[in-house]
């Protein structure tokens, strides 16, 4: 990764064009850092961070509950010499969007996306019934604007 | 927002209607094709017009139902190795400006109000800082702590050790894309490895 890397990362963490030559539209914008940046240039390098692993994706991120799906953060208090079996029985749900083990009494917290509003008390229902524990459902109620970037 | 707001919003927009628009949905919801004319490759796959795709997802954007066009990084692949939740325990009518306050903090990622679960969990405001390492993170907070008079706040930092599973939400359509079982990355520092290629970061901020 390059400093050219890193601006165009900066830069399309803002926001990509929506124009027909989208592409384009980025090279010329990053011309005072490299003035031969072509935009088959961009696309490559768009490309290859992802290739790489340091893009996650490239495209819309959606608003879960505009598109009319579930969406909550849970946790679960689970004793240790449980937490894999337990870890396995959640994460085989594919509601379960990401999985992190933290260090506190609630010791599981992940991420429910359900088609429906309603899919995530039977998800929940049902992983309490798999499970034996009880999962804590901590649905937003607020967000507060963040402009979720990196700079690097 | 219904349909009829929705269209009404939006004239002398090329809009799609309700089905064009859902079948626009799933073919972005992966990512946009990395082709030269990208909206126009889509308009030729779907069989629409590339002005209703740019308008259309113009339109998603500005109202919302896309919070970000543009590309996610996997922040754990870029160093930012270090995961803390912060959570606080504010008074109900104080819990938006604190909430704007924490928002507004370079260092702070995500922010929610969230409901209490008593007596096993006391904090209704979580917000999330990434950092190269802990020692980094808890620097951060704070420096967060000192500028913005945050003192007078219960709070708790949970850092994360161990991530089972990551992938992406889809909507659109119902479908579940993966299911990585139990691929564990370690989250302390110096002797971790770089996350897997094939995990997916999810696609949909924190609900």
């Amino acid at each position: 990764m390059d400093n050219i890397d890193r601006d165009l990362i900066n830069l399309l963490q803002g926001g990509f064009p929506l124009f027909p030559r989208p592409f384009l539209v980025v090279a010329n914008q990053l011309r005072d850092v490299n003035e031969t940046l072509t935009e088959q240039n961009v696309m490559d390098r768009v490309q290859r961070l992802l290739d790489d692993g340091f893009l996650s994706r490239f495209g819309p991120m959606f608003q879960a509950e505009r598109l009319g799906g579930g969406l909550t953060l849970a946790a679960m208090k689970v004793e240790a010499e449980d937490y894999d079996r337990v870890a396995g029985q959640v994460n085989d749900f594919c509601e379960v969007a990401h999985n992190y083990q933290r260090e506190h009494e609630l010791n599981m917290w992940f991420v429910l996306a359900t088609e429906t509003p309603e899919g995530i008390e039977d998800t929940i229902q049902k992983m309490e019934e798999v499970t034996g524990y009880s999962v804590f459902n901590m649905p937003k109620k607020e967000e507060f604007y963040v402009g979720l970037r990196f700079e690097l | 927002m219904n349909d009829n707001q929705l269209i009404a919003n939006t004239l002398g927009r090329a809009l799609l209607d309700e089905r064009n628009q859902l079948r626009l949905r799933q073919a972005i919801q992966d990512g946009l094709p990395l082709t030269r004319q990208p909206y126009k490759t889509l308009a030729i796959a779907l069989g629409i017009k590339e002005q209703q795709v740019l308008d259309t997802i113009q339109y998603w954007t500005e109202s919302d139902l896309i919070k970000r066009l543009g590309l996610v990084v996997k922040h754990h692949s870029l160093g930012y190795r270090a995961n803390a939740m912060v959570v606080w325990d504010v008074p109900a009518d104080d819990v938006d400006r604190v909430g704007e306050l924490l928002s507004q903090c370079d260092v702070v990622t995500l922010c929610y109000q969230r409901p209490r679960r008593l007596p096993h969990w006391r904090y209704n405001l979580f917000s999330m800082i990434h950092g190269k390492d802990r020692s980094m993170v808890l620097e951060q907070l704070a420096d967060l702590i000192a500028e913005n008079q945050l003192d007078g706040f219960q709070r708790d930092v949970l850092f994360s050790y161990r991530l089972f599973k990551q992938c992406g939400g889809h909507y659109a359509n119902g479908e579940c894309s993966s299911r990585n079982s139990e691929r564990e990355q370690a989250e302390s520092g110096q002797s971790m490895k770089h996350a897997q290629p094939s995990i997916k970061e999810t696609q949909v901020a924190y609900g």
